[in-house]
């Protein structure tokens, strides 16, 4: 069986599924529901001074759904903690004592004053938790305190506040990193700076999930008004593992460890992130849709995948996926695809035909001798994929690769054998100056 | 058990009165909302969708679904319809298993279609119980036409004529409206009064009339209803019944189905209709199902349906064969009665003779069984009863021959439904030709 125990910079836990900082983690109840049912770690509801924030008394969330209600994305507008600093202190000595094998952080967001850091940061270390996380990633409500998301888009302040943590703590310092900016290897690359041990992201996305037609108001709707939140869930993950890539692959933070988040739902999901730069993985949204039973169902997923693939350890797939990530400049453009649709297994929906007919490339038959028949017409197909996306069947479309010096019928000339990238290619008017 | 379950004889009461209620609730309870958005997510929007075609009304169901999924059930209704306004009876009594559903893509996929028949039912009730129009007459033409018959294909060309600007006079020969949709349909496909509040819903449009009790025949005469009105539309279904192919002592010693169907349909007490404790039903069409089953449901002890042929060759799709099964009806194939005699207890004697096909051709085997029952109802089959009602218009097959526009030979009348030749005795035919005529005849007057 495959080795899942995992050491995230220092902090051990049996496997690499840590709960984040959010609504499931804010009470020793709950985390310890979470341990019992299999979680490797829990990074505790972010901590502020206090008096303690309060939370609006009507709807916190919202969501989108696909078919037959799935939640898709989840959009919230809670904030920190809402309980006093010494009950959530206690629970997390309390845990910690009762819970060694299990990671146990604390995430923290207090004011922008180097003595408000030294204050909570002793207080933190009484507990006996294994690092911190510096939340500088919520978009709503605290950013507009100067906390938060209004720290994460300064990489000067994440730098700062990232250097009086390191100085004042022996825990790891774990910087949190929002995705509401336009470069994420900005703040991370101040958070490497200022001396993080490690960098997690990505905290949630500013959103507003929905508008009340009745009310005209977005929502979740509190008496007539709404604001924007955070969206997170499995509609987040493609922006997620863009960022935790973009991480891992910039020279300048390249080795800095990384704590994947962003709608991580399934085993596969986490697979991906850590073939992406990942050395774990933060889950929320789908704990908080489907319990925390999912554990099972991400430990033996990954697990399996691990033992038939052959790889025995995290360290043998973290970061696999890296090498192949590149600029589309470096694209082989004389890599073609063709679409190829199984007719056995086709159930004759005609998605793939309108899809293609309609807003695409009129490569897909609907009619063939008469009969309902859908069928790629070579000539017109770029290989594009739409076809394969829309398609209710899974693998019953697939894009087959034409070998090289087989004649590909929409261009007319045969498909060659060698790489060649934009950069090579004679309709690129910056081509002479890049030799 | 109450103890006329086990007497002999056709009798009623033969069940405890609260089990009437009971076997004769709606066959296919609605969906409940939740239901409906769950079962609507399932449809995956084709293109050129193979419901759409297999529909004989050609409702667009990938839209009408998808409206029910994103909360416009008003909009969903109006689709449906658009195209067939007895929409909320087809979404009843359609064979959906061998049209719509048959035929979405999700039986391929998986041997679970989209709940289409079900679906366009929460969506027609939507709008027949909040009682929505959709459809105002156009300008008054000045033109008047009179329909025959107030059933499915006669209503449903009412209606177009009416939304076209005409005046249209429908005559009835029962005393209610609907045709079969009220006599003809099973009792637990149609609850609750439905056919009638149908006919209400239609004719709300304004500008039609119905006069009940009023025959094609008795007072009436196409010749006569032409003098008044710019055309006729006859839908006149079929008002006779085939007779039993064999030897018997009397004219009464069977029971046609579909009277006995009507008889319950109209029934106010389902106690009061007598029903024999063994049963035999000949036939394989859907009458033969529905008498069957109601014949169990009623309280017979023993039912069996006795076909000539085999299960492929009924009429009655296999789910409706399989449901009548559910209900205890046993079904024989290749058999057909020969000769029916009456015993001195009054239960007949039903001589039954096995058949086989010999070089294609249906031929009795010499084998015989002999059969005790105390009921036998006939259900094969029924013809056109109108005979001289009709006058000199051709029929064919045994039915009136229409062109593609669904006119006879008489230019001035066209007709649509059971009557004419080349149809398949569905509800939903029947719309479609009646819609359709009501545009050639509107074609007709006003160009």
């Amino acid at each position: 069986m495959a080795d899942l125990r995992h050491n995230f910079v220092g902090i051990k836990s049996p496997n690499p599924f840590w709960l984040a900082s959010a609504p499931p983690t804010d009470k020793e109840y709950n985390v310890v529901r979470a341990f019992k049912a299999g979680w490797g770690g829990a990074v505790w509801k972010t901590l502020g001074l206090d008096p303690h924030i309060v939370n609006v008394g009507g709807p916190r969330y919202g969501a989108i759904w696909g078919a037959d209600r799935r939640l898709l994305g989840l959009n919230n507008i809670e904030l920190i903690t809402d309980r006093p600093l010494d009950v959530n202190l206690q629970e997390i000595k309390s845990v910690k004592k009762a819970w060694p094998d299990r990671a146990l952080v604390t995430s923290l967001m207090v004011p922008c004053e180097e003595p408000c850091w030294e204050g909570i940061l002793r207080q933190v270390e009484d507990t006996e938790c294994d690092g911190v996380e510096l939340n500088f990633g919520c978009p709503h409500g605290m950013s507009e305190r100067g906390m938060g998301a209004a720290v994460g888009q300064v990489p000067e302040y994440i730098e700062m506040v990232t250097r009086w943590c390191k100085d004042k703590t022996r825990m790891p310092v774990i910087v949190k990193l929002t995705p509401n900016i336009t470069d994420v290897r900005y703040p991370a690359r101040a958070a490497k700076a200022g001396g993080a041990d490690a960098v997690s992201l990505i905290n949630t996305i500013s959103s507003i999930i929905s508008v009340d037609l009745d009310q005209f108001a977005p929502e979740p709707t509190i008496d007539g008004k709404g604001t924007h939140g955070g969206y997170c869930g499995p509609a987040v993950k493609p922006i997620a593992l863009n960022m935790v890539a973009s991480i891992a692959r910039d020279a300048e933070t390249a080795g800095l460890p990384i704590s994947g988040i962003g709608g991580v739902t399934t085993w596969r999901d986490a697979a991906e992130f850590l073939t992406l730069g990942a050395e774990n993985v933060q889950v929320c949204t789908a704990a908080m849709t489907y319990g925390f039973k999912i554990i099972e169902e991400l430990v033996e997923g990954l697990e399996q995948w691990m033992d038939n693939a052959g790889h025995p350890d995290l360290d043998s797939i973290h970061g696999r996926a890296l090498p192949n990530v590149t600029e589309w400049q470096y694209l082989n453009l004389n890599y073609t695809a063709k679409a190829r649709i199984d007719q056995d297994s086709c159930i004759k929906c005609g998605r793939c035909h309108i899809a293609c007919e309609d807003t695409s490339h009129q490569a897909i038959t609907n009619m063939v001798d008469g009969e309902r028949r859908f069928e790629v017409i070579d000539e017109e197909c770029v290989g594009c994929n739409l076809c394969v996306n829309v398609c209710p069947v899974e693998s019953c479309i697939t894009m087959e690769r034409l070998p090289a010096g087989d004649l590909d019928k929409r261009t007319g000339k045969d498909v060659s054998p060698d790489y060649g990238n934009w950069t090579m290619h004679p309709n690129n008017p910056m081509r002479d100056a890049a030799e | 058990m109450v103890d006329r379950y086990l007497e002999d004889g056709v009798i009623e009461g033969r069940l405890d009165s609260d089990l009437y209620e009971q076997n004769f609730a709606d066959a296919h309870p609605p969906l409940d909302p939740h239901e409906a958005l769950v079962a609507a997510d399932r449809c995956y929007f084709c293109y050129d969708a193979p419901c759409v075609t297999a529909c004989p009304t050609a409702i667009d169901i990938p839209k009408f679904i998808r409206q029910i999924s994103t909360g416009n059930l008003e909009g969903s209704a109006r689709t449906i319809f658009d195209q067939n306004i007895l929409g909320g009876m087809c979404a009843r009594v359609c064979p959906t298993e061998t049209l719509c559903e048959q035929a979405c893509v999700r039986e391929t996929a998986e041997g679970q279609p989209v709940q289409i028949g079900l679906l366009q039912r929460h969506a027609t009730d939507h709008a027949m119980k909040n009682n929505l129009q959709f459809y105002d007459p156009a300008e008054d033409t000045g033109k008047t036409i009179a329909v025959i018959g107030a059933g499915p294909a006669g209503l449903a060309c009412a209606h177009r004529l009416a939304m076209k600007g005409h005046k249209v006079v429908i005559h009835d020969a029962n005393p209610k409206a609907g045709g079969l949709n009220e006599y003809g349909i099973a009792t637990y496909k149609s609850v609750d009064q439905f056919a009638q509040h149908e006919v209400d819903y239609v004719t709300a449009i304004g500008g039609i009339s119905i006069v009940n009790d009023s025959r094609l025949g008795d007072n009436l005469t196409i010749d006569g209803l032409l003098d008044e009105h710019h055309a006729v539309f006859l839908g006149i279904g079929l008002g006779g019944v085939n007779a039993l192919g064999a030897e018997t002592d009397s004219d009464d010693i069977s029971v046609n189905a579909v009277d006995f169907i009507a008889e319950l349909r109209q029934a106010e007490d389902f106690a009061k209709v007598a029903v024999g404790r063994r049963v035999m039903v000949i036939g394989g069409g859907m009458t033969a199902i529905d008498v069957g089953t109601q014949a169990r449901l009623l309280g017979a002890q023993d039912v069996t349906i006795a076909y000539r042929r085999g299960r492929d060759n009924m009429n009655a799709s296999s789910a409706e064969q399989d449901q009548s099964s559910a209900k205890g009806v046993n079904i024989r194939h290749w058999m057909q009665p020969v000769e029916v005699t009456k015993s001195g207890s009054g239960s007949l004697n039903v001589k039954m003779e096995f058949t086989t096909l010999s070089e294609g051709k249906l031929t009795g085997t010499g084998k015989f069984e002999t059969v005790e029952v105390d009921q036998l109802f006939t259900a094969i089959g029924q013809t056109l009863a109108a005979g001289e009602a009709i006058g000199s218009i051709a029929v064919e097959h045994g039915r009136i021959r229409v062109d593609e526009t669904f006119r006879t030979s008489n230019p001035s009348v066209w007709a649509g439904g059971d009557c004419v030749a080349g149809g398949d005795d569905l509800t939903v035919t029947a719309v479609a030709q009646g819609r359709d005529a009501a545009e050639a005849i509107h074609a007709a007057l006003v160009t």
